[in-house]
């Protein structure tokens, strides 16, 4: 509406006052641009997310909670647990110190060093399953060797472990390394002159800084060993009750067309991704940190 | 990101500990990532490049191959031109609900894949609530795995180019239409070409993700050999009749691929360093 006036005006080569609607798209175009984002993202996001408590419900809420609270699946969402409570505290750490080492100190190659963290990224979850079975199967490198010892890797809990801790290996170091290159090394290097030692100032100083992005770290590495599906299927043999992490128990229930009870078990799974979205919008809201890279 | 290391300037190391984190952050790289990752090759190499030749080229795996490529392109340019609408609309325009639409785009993040796919696989087939729509096939189709591909990839472009848009300068638009330009020619000649190298980012990542995507593809993808068959499930299948040197070598033609992807963004990542630090 306004833009005839602002050419005008800068022919005319005056000083130039500038109207808020120069910088901006009229309100007809801005509606349907909003419509248009608003309809792609129905389509692809919310129609899925409601369809999913749908089917879930369909055959009643009796068939839901019996579905949940089958053997199978509780034993599903106990071997689940289990694999967060080893991975994720590995990863935090690893998370940490790495981040550190990148953040604080000056080094050759650290740009290749950042690559590597963040290979797992983008490394095929089959692939990483794969790895593990070359390396711990029963015709792997280490096979024989661990026969022997009489310890189980493959088509086994601890298989399902390492396999997880790879795929989400760079998820907290990633979040951690653009923070604390914001924040540089000042505050650590005035606590290391008033004499606190190297561990003290970490706790006391870094730390604290560094929570709600450790946080936020967290949260998602969590969602994604939660939900790591490829990976996990090529090194858990998906034994019923035993390896059976909760995606693999949906894909057995839906392959056995009981779609309801996949469903049952697929709603439980997507309220805590919806909890992990809230949690992040929160951690976002309050710190005004937003993940600079897309995961 | 600012990960490219400032110029020459060498700092004196003051904070101690850098044996220590250094030597740990190495040990457990190379136990999780770089020793696993190596079996791939070793054991490529120890199949000889005959058989290696003859397990690559095999007409189904090509057909995998160029299904994967196709899909995994197809989603990701879609990614990009409504990963860009998105942000634009999520940074510029005010709309009811947007603080949750904005927390809604990392859905398909914190979904797991299986239920993404068995979800997909419902609403698409062709008595599901979208897929009667349709007067196509769209579940068991290549088109079924776009749809896949399209969902884990959704928010990658978004959140790549929502930081740059929020930091463009609005002085430069302004003098952009004081100068004569309209709104259409201040997106294409100016916010455009800053938006470029996260556009070309997250396409990547997207991209890769895609390629090497299985759980929300196989329950849509009807998996015919020839047909609807991606390359990590040739790994899968190969895996599960115990033809360990077949699914390692297709594996290891996937990772070059990957490396390739993650060496291109590296480069595109130092360009924007580029780009910016220089302001």
């Amino acid at each position: 509406m306004m833009e005839h006036d602002n050419s005008v005006v800068a022919k005319a080569n005056h000083p130039v006052i500038i109207t808020r609607n120069a910088t901006k798209e009229p309100k007809s175009i801005q509606w349907i641009l909003i419509s248009i984002v608003l309809l792609f993202l129905t389509l692809f996001l919310v129609v899925p997310l409601i369809a999913i408590f749908v089917k879930a419900f369909e055959k009643g809420a009796e068939a839901y909670f019996a579905a949940i609270a089958h053997p199978d699946a509780v034993a599903a969402i106990k071997l689940t647990l289990i694999v967060v409570l080893i991975t994720l505290p590995l990863n935090a750490i690893f998370g940490v110190v790495a981040a550190w080492t990148i953040t604080k100190y000056d080094f050759k190659g650290k740009n290749f060093l950042i690559t590597l963290i963040d290979l797992p990224f983008s490394v095929s979850p089959v692939i990483a399953g794969l790895i593990f079975v070359l390396l711990f199967g029963l015709h792997g490198t280490l096979g024989p060797l661990l026969q022997s010892l009489d310890i189980k890797v493959i088509f086994s809990i601890p298989g399902i472990v390492i396999a997880s801790i790879f795929i989400t290996f760079p998820f907290i170091a990633r979040e951690l390394i653009p923070l604390m290159q914001s924040q540089g090394t000042s505050e650590e290097e005035a606590s290391l002159t008033l004499g606190a030692g190297g561990f003290k100032t970490f706790w006391y100083v870094t730390l604290p800084n560094i929570k709600w992005g450790l946080l936020y770290g967290i949260i998602l590495c969590n969602a994604r060993i939660i939900g790591e599906f490829g990976a996990v299927s090529v090194v858990s043999g998906h034994i019923r009750g035993m390896t059976n992490t909760m995606p693999l128990h949906i894909e057995i229930l839906y392959n056995e067309y009981q779609f309801s009870a996949a469903f049952a078990v697929a709603s439980l799974m997507s309220i805590f991704a919806i909890i992990t979205l809230i949690i992040k919008s929160f951690i976002e809201w309050k710190t005004d940190f937003k993940s600079t890279k897309a995961r | 990101m600012n990960i490219v290391t400032e110029g020459k300037q060498t700092k004196k190391r003051t904070i101690p500990g850098f044996g220590l984190t250094m030597g740990f952050t190495l040990l457990y790289l190379t136990i999780i990532v770089m020793i696993p990752l190596s079996m791939v090759f070793l054991n490529t190499f120890s199949m000889g490049f005959q058989d290696f030749w003859a397990t690559i080229t095999e007409p189904r795996v090509l057909a995998s191959y160029k299904l994967s490529f196709l899909t995994a392109l197809t989603a990701s340019f879609v990614n990009a031109v409504f990963g860009v609408l998105i942000a634009w609309v999520l940074t510029r325009y005010e709309f009811p609900g947007k603080r949750i639409i904005d927390g809604l785009v990392d859905l398909p993040f914190a979904l797991p894949t299986a239920v993404a796919g068995i979800t997909l696989t419902t609403l698409y087939s062709p008595n599901g609530w979208i897929g009667q729509f349709f007067s196509f096939k769209v579940a068991f189709t290549p088109a079924g795995i776009i749809i896949a591909l399209i969902f884990i990839g959704l928010p990658f472009v978004v959140r790549m180019v929502q930081p740059v848009l929020e930091n463009i300068e609005k002085g430069m638009e302004e003098a952009s239409a004081s100068l004569g330009a309209n709104r259409m020619q201040t997106f294409i000649k100016i916010i455009f070409p800053e938006l470029i190298p996260a556009i070309l980012t997250g396409f990547a990542l997207s991209f890769a993700r895609a390629l090497g995507e299985y759980g929300s593809v196989v329950f849509i993808a009807g998996n015919m050999p020839f047909k609807t068959e991606i390359s990590p499930l040739i790994i899968m299948t190969k895996l599960e009749q115990y033809d360990y040197e077949g699914a390692t070598a297709v594996a290891a033609v996937m990772l070059i691929i990957t490396f390739i992807i993650l060496f291109t963004i590296n480069i595109l990542q130092w360009w924007t360093g580029k780009r910016y630090s220089g302001k």
